[in-house]
């Protein structure tokens, strides 16, 4: 019995482990060939591991490519992404629970009917429009898509749906306006909901290729997607070890971010199912 | 200052409160989507001055058309290995890592970290490595296969491969997904249920899977089947960065032929009609998930 139950155990765990070490793959090669030196990258035989710890394609990757400019364009957008988009969908969010107006139900309609329409299904027209008032291939074409989130504003709506109303209650007796409450009141209790919702904003959008593959073509803009693949194609072959020294810089970021808050990313992004 | 009247006064609160969004909503959702669904049934090309209407020439082109069909049947090949391989092995992960925390919580939780990790990545810097990895020659997987006295293959320029090794990284990239989803409700199922059946006789792992596990994980699979599906049908990053819908479009799929039609070659309606039958795929699926998020809702 208890043979049988160690031989299961053990089969099982190799079988994760397995699993584990082909989920790893792509990652331990990208950073094998980030670390290996020139002579070790090309050559025909396996060699998992590089034989000695080569800075050179990192410095190589920072100082004489794009880059940094790419992770600070990555940061600019996400962040006015996330900055509009908590401006217009909490106060919209409060006033679905906390006010009583006629066009309530027909705005959280709205909201439910917004959040059957992927990106996807937009870009066309917004492309359209965005190139008939000359906004392309500014940062403005790369934030201002996003900023209406039907998702978000159903999730900050769920989460002060369970607030008591007499908070809100109190402080307007304490003489605060309501963009106060929204903004001292609601938006603080709110902090779960925006933690999640933050999270699956700046992943969606940092890892996002498709709309700045089509609002962008100026190099100067790219977001890190788009600008690893600048790299990429611009170089004939042999800048392997720079190349992914630089997918290792763009995806370190959240990775790092993710190791270090596992509880919350995880429910942030699983929070995303709700959006499909 | 005037004051205004009170009731006046809280409309243009309500106004202030929620008019940007509503706004914000019209203008970059609903606009757009009615805008796209006129563009389907026109000849309209970007920078053009005028259209002509088609009808449904351009659904016609699309479902008619060799290339039309390539997308789709490529879309629904790929959607039908990414689905079943990505559910049936998160399940089997979550089950294994929900077992192994009752003996090793630590590295159960080292190895959930490691299954999820793809999720949180970056899908175009990690495709990147994958071209690396699946190099003809200095890719590990070639030299691995060459090592132990195999062919080498060419995994995305040959045209009867390319779509299944798209199809195996984006089952690399959601198991982890999946798996999360499925420890969820693994963790919601009461203790008490497995006694019973233990009690009943249905003490082997089989049985306990069968007659506790399956039945009561349903919703959380039926959830997890409908979500794997809307984001299968949205591959795009792959394809843009591994092959382009190539070689001789084998790994054509609907939002990058959409992409290629619309912003390479600028035919907007067709590219629309494009973008109208993906969105009614989608529709349906995301509907479906409403509902079943309601049902889970009312579960608990």
């Amino acid at each position: 019995m208890i043979i049988k139950l160690l031989v299961g155990r053990f089969l099982s765990s190799l079988f994760l482990v397995i699993g584990a070490l082909a989920i790893l793959l792509p990652f331990i090669w990208m950073l094998s060939l980030a670390f290996k030196p020139q002579n070790e990258i090309f050559t025909d035989t396996i060699q998992l591991l590089p034989t000695r710890i080569e800075w050179g394609n990192f410095v190589k990757a920072i100082t004489e490519t794009d880059v940094p400019l790419y992770l600070m364009n990555g940061a600019i957008v996400v962040i006015g992404i996330l900055v509009f988009q908590l401006l217009f969908a909490v106060p919209c969010a409060y006033a679905l629970v906390q006010r009583n107006f006629k066009a309530r139900t027909f705005i959280f309609g709205m909201v439910l009917a917004a959040l059957l329409v992927p990106f996807h299904v937009t870009a066309i027209p917004i492309f359209l429009g965005f190139a008939q008032i000359g906004i392309l291939n500014t940062y403005w074409a790369l934030i201002l898509p996003f900023v209406p989130t039907a998702f978000g504003i159903f999730l900050f709506r769920q989460f002060l749906a369970q607030v008591p109303a007499d908070l809100f209650e109190a402080a307007r007796v304490d003489g605060l306006s309501e963009t106060a409450i929204v903004w001292r009141i609601a938006f603080p209790l709110a902090m779960p909901a925006a933690t999640a919702f933050a999270i699956f904003s700046i992943t969606a959008h940092w890892n996002d290729l498709f709309w700045p593959l089509i609002a962008t073509t100026d190099p100067n803009l790219a977001t890190p997607p788009r600008g690893i693949l600048f790299f990429r194609d611009e170089e004939s072959g042999d800048d392997v070890g720079p190349l992914m020294a630089a997918a290792t810089l763009i995806t370190a970021p959240l990775v790092i971010a993710f190791l270090f808050a596992q509880r919350k990313f995880t429910q942030g992004l699983a929070s995303g199912g709700l959006k499909g | 200052m005037r004051v205004l009247p009170r009731s006046i006064r809280e409309t243009l609160t309500d106004a202030w409160l929620v008019g940007p969004a509503a706004v914000a909503m019209l203008t970059f959702i609903f606009l757009p989507v009615a805008a796209v669904a006129v563009f389907s049934f026109t000849d309209y090309q970007f920078g053009a001055n005028s259209f002509a209407w088609l009808g449904l020439e351009n659904y016609e082109r699309l479902f008619g058309s060799t290339l039309g069909q390539r997308a789709i049947t490529n879309t629904l090949l790929y959607v039908s290995i990414v689905i079943p391989a990505s559910v049936g092995l998160g399940l089997v992960v979550a089950i294994g890592l929900h077992r192994m925390a009752e003996w090793a919580p630590g590295f159960s939780n080292v190895l959930r970290a490691v299954y999820f990790l793809p999720v949180a990545a970056t899908l175009v810097a990690m495709s990147v490595a994958w071209q690396m990895v699946l190099h003809p020659s200095l890719g590990v997987v070639n030299q691995a296969l060459v090592a132990l006295g195999g062919e080498p293959r060419s995994w995305l320029s040959d045209r009867g491969i390319v779509l299944y090794t798209l199809a195996m990284i984006g089952v690399w990239q959601t198991v982890g997904y999946n798996m999360v989803l499925f420890l969820a409700g693994l963790v919601a199922i009461p203790k008490d249920l497995y006694d019973a059946a233990e009690v009943d006789g249905a003490g082997g792992n089989w049985s306990r899977f069968w007659t506790v596990t399956w039945p009561m994980l349903g919703p959380t699979t039926l959830f997890v089947l409908v979500i794997t599906a809307t984001n299968a049908f949205r591959v795009f990053e792959t394809v843009a960065t591994l092959t382009q819908g190539g070689p001789a479009f084998a790994s054509d799929t609907l939002v990058y032929a959409l992409y290629r039609e619309g912003f390479v070659y600028f035919k907007a309606g067709y590219a629309s009609a494009i973008t109208m039958v993906f969105f009614v795929i989608l529709l349906v699926l995301t509907l479906a998930q409403f509902r079943l998020v309601e049902r889970r809702v009312h579960y608990r």
